[in-house]
């Protein structure tokens, strides 16, 4: 395969993931300001810091209006990484490497930029919404569909499942910065309850809040939604989850290159440290540093897989 | 326009009956509803939407991606009309591969006294690079489009050869795959020729052109021009089907003495490169040197045995216009045959008599620009208001060898499906057609372009053009 080919798919399933995170976090930011009377700025401004668009965003615009921060997400010209040009991109990469991917896979990624495309033509009015989103999340989830279900297990379905997966950690860990404030231990520590809002909103945003009810009925604490976020095997979105994923492609590509992979020991190395770790642990020692560092690591290791496969040179 | 004469209806004779080719399809349509039929319009509209089959028009930046228009009646020829036409096709293919090998080696048509030098030595199209040079296998052409018109049932004439890198094949095969998805029970009570062989075809035709350096199984590619040229989505269509890599100029280097790709696992070396690339922007060390399209060193490696180049570099004189009008002496000259096919009658202005005479007759003449392709740059004399004309007879009277001049035909005319129901319009016909050493491959078809405009001759897609599917049915 092409590195060029590599790249593009390996970049179309980042945009896919990022669009999906964008929508969901739309979702989440218009639902607080349904259900919950404070902190409506702030969740806004919260869900573009995580997104890391809040600089950016405040060089445009004066508030945190709902219907403004969702346009910006959404949209918005001014902002080039808006949901509708990354389903642009994800379609440009699925077109430039179409020798790559399924007939499936293709038209999947084309239905889903022409339906976006049709639904994002004008500003997106409030009772729009959820149906606008459930879209999104609809036609992202045809294209994922498509993969698994048509590509065969082969490099290019290794590079999709990287790409997908670096940057699924990349977003969680992000979030995870944005409001780790809120599991600081010093605040549990001191008995005072953790603030309801805030953890609600970290479990939606990672589609986490019903799974993480059904596994700690009646208990949310700092130490379980670390553990749960960042450590739990189970739940798809976790650092640990999203880590075994990334071994496992990176290692079905080195093994059908018969290549000694830097990456892979990378990604090992980066997996096994997971297993020596409690959410005490993380906690004691800072949740800030330890996200800084993961995502400084991740960050590596998607220019160490760049490099190896020959994505640009 | 009133006085053209009438034109050669495809589907049905002067009393509205159809014609044999047409009877099976036109009984099965008027067995139709027309809602249900425009509800399928719709739905093939939408098959090419989801599927991306695009085409991007230049100088149109608001809408960088469009379909072409597509309609749903079939262009239908009989298997006896087939065999002829591929016979035609065939003599005329082998003539210009014959010419090109002659007019780089020996020049054996102008020594003869059948085609004045200047026509090659001073064209553009002709590449003084491979003078006495033999590509594997002796073909020059690996993929040709010949384009026909018809004016009668059995006069079908050859309007324009396409040698260089002819389009439009991607949509013979998803015109057809659309239609077998709209009307599969057409096509399981009329015979039509299959279609969908091509890409193998083409990729068994390019392998047998490996050069000398490939050992194992020859590695083939596509070189495109990039995802903004407009016929992008038939590059990736075709190294899709095919199963070769799709390329662009910097995914290539050349190592080792070869010219290869980047992979992912480092740079492999390509064997066949089938390019859809000009000629000009090939190699910047030979031809334009701001080009960053092609690969600096490819032409002295192709020389050298290295790679397969499809087409060959300076094929396109063969499809030169001003060459045309030579084509039933070139058919002649090489196969000892007379053509099968006819050409359009055509005047070479660059003759003072024909100029004369072009000028003189030019309301009722389409001229041609001799280098032009696409449908720009050509008057249409009939359509043409005064103004135009006389602009016409200006640049005519500046540089007459640049154009041909050729009657206004009576283009045959299949109905499609308008929303008042049938209404005729102008086709054309471009049949595909596979060279390798040992044979001649034409796929039972090609691809109809339509006119949607009533009344207009133009069916170039730039222009407003349209495609049917092309089928060759059976005789029972």
């Amino acid at each position: 395969m092409l590195g060029k080919t590599a790249s593009g798919i390996f970049w179309m399933f980042r945009y896919l993931e990022r669009a999906e995170n964008i929508a969901r976090l739309i979702e989440t930011g218009h639902r607080f300001t349904l259900t919950r009377n404070r902190g409506r700025q702030d969740e806004w401004r919260s869900i573009l810091s995580a997104l890391g668009m809040d600089a950016a965003y405040r060089a445009n615009h004066d508030e945190y209006n709902a219907a403004q921060v969702v346009d910006y997400l959404l949209r918005d010209k001014t902002n080039p990484g808006n949901l509708r040009n990354l389903i642009d991109s994800a379609r440009q990469n699925a077109r430039t490497t179409r020798t790559a991917i399924t007939r499936e896979l293709w038209e999947a990624v084309n239905e889903c930029w022409i339906c976006v495309n049709d639904a994002l033509k004008r500003q997106v009015r409030e009772a729009e919404l959820p149906a606008t989103i459930d879209l999104i999340e609809r036609q992202t989830s045809q294209v994922r569909g498509a993969l698994e279900n048509t590509m065969l297990r082969n490099d290019g379905y290794n590079f999709s499942r990287v790409g997908n997966f670096i940057e699924r950690a990349d977003s969680m860990a992000r979030l995870l910065d944005v409001k780790y404030y809120v599991l600081l231990p010093s605040v549990s520590f001191v008995g005072s309850s953790l603030d309801n809002i805030q953890w609600e909103t970290i479990l939606r945003s990672t589609s986490a809040y019903s799974a993480y009810r059904w596994l700690y009925p009646g208990r949310a604490s700092a130490l379980g939604i670390a553990d749960f976020l960042i450590l739990d095997r189970r739940f798809p979105r976790s650092l640990a989850f999203c880590y075994g994923k990334l071994t496992d492609n990176l290692r079905h590509l080195a093994m059908s290159y018969g290549v000694q992979s830097d990456s892979l020991t990378e990604a090992e190395r980066i997996y096994a440290g997971f297993a020596s770790m409690t959410a005490a642990s993380i906690l004691e020692d800072g949740l800030h540093e330890f996200l800084v560092d993961f995502l400084a690591q991740n960050r590596r290791l998607a220019a160490m897989v760049e490099q190896e496969y020959r994505f640009n040179s | 326009m009133a006085t053209r004469p009438p034109c050669f209806d495809e589907m049905l004779n002067e009393d509205g009956t159809p014609r044999a080719a047409y009877a099976a399809y036109h009984k099965w349509f008027s067995e139709q509803d027309s809602t249900h039929l425009k509800q399928k319009a719709r739905d093939a509209e939408e098959f090419f939407r989801r599927t991306g089959i695009t085409f991007a028009v230049y100088g149109d930046d608001e809408a960088e991606e469009r379909l072409i228009p597509f309609d749903i009646i079939p262009r239908i020829v009989t298997a006896r009309q087939w065999t002829k036409l591929s016979r035609g096709i065939e003599q005329r293919v082998r003539a210009i591969n014959a010419f090109l090998q002659d007019i780089y080696h020996r020049q054996e048509i102008v020594r003869a006294g059948r085609l004045p030098v200047d026509l090659l030595v001073k064209n553009d199209a002709f590449v003084a690079q491979m003078i006495g040079f033999t590509p594997p296998g002796g073909v020059y052409t690996h993929i040709v489009g010949i384009d026909l018109v018809r004016t009668g049932p059995d006069e079908f004439l050859v309007l324009e050869d396409n040698a260089r890198t002819p389009s439009g094949v991607s949509y013979m095969l998803e015109n057809r795959e659309t239609m077998m998805n709209m009307f599969p029970e057409l096509f399981s009570t009329i015979r039509v020729r299959n279609v969908s062989d091509y890409p193998k075809n083409l990729r068994a035709s390019l392998s047998r052109v490996a050069p000398p350096a490939c050992t194992g199984d020859p590695v083939v590619a596509v070189l495109t021009p990039g995802i903004h040229n407009s016929a992008y989505f038939e590059h990736a269509f075709l190294a899709d089907q095919m199963g070769a890599e799709l390329v662009e100029g910097h995914d290539i280097r050349i190592v080792n003495g070869r010219v290869a790709m980047r992979t992912t696992r480092g740079y492999q070396p390509i064997d066949v490169l089938y390019r859809r690339l000009d000629d000009d922007y090939l190699d910047p060390l030979i031809f334009k040197p701001e080009s960053v399209l092609g690969i600096p060193g490819i032409f002295d490696l192709y020389r050298a045995g290295k790679i397969t180049i499809a087409n060959a570099p300076g094929t396109g004189i063969a499809d030169d216009k001003a060459i045309y009008s030579y084509m039933p002496d070139i058919v002649e000259f090489y196969t000892g045959e007379k053509p099968i096919l006819k050409n359009v009658d055509t005047w070479r202005c660059s003759e003072p008599d024909s100029l004369a005479y072009v000028l003189d007759h030019l309301s009722e003449l389409v001229v041609k620009e001799v280098h032009g392709s696409g449908g720009y740059g050509m008057l249409i004399g009939p359509a043409a208001s005064k103004k135009e004309l006389a602009a016409f007879t200006a640049k005519l009277k500046a540089k007459p060898a640049n154009y041909i001049a050729q009657p206004t035909l009576a283009l045959s005319t299949i109905p499609i499906f308008a929303n008042s129901g049938l209404a005729p319009r102008h086709v054309d016909l471009r049949p595909f057609v596979l060279v390798s050493p040992d044979k001649i491959d034409i796929t039972p078809g090609g691809l109809t372009r339509v006119a949607l405009r009533k009344g207009s001759l133009v069916v170039n897609s730039s222009q407003g053009g349209g495609t049917k599917d092309s089928w060759v049915i059976e005789d029972d």
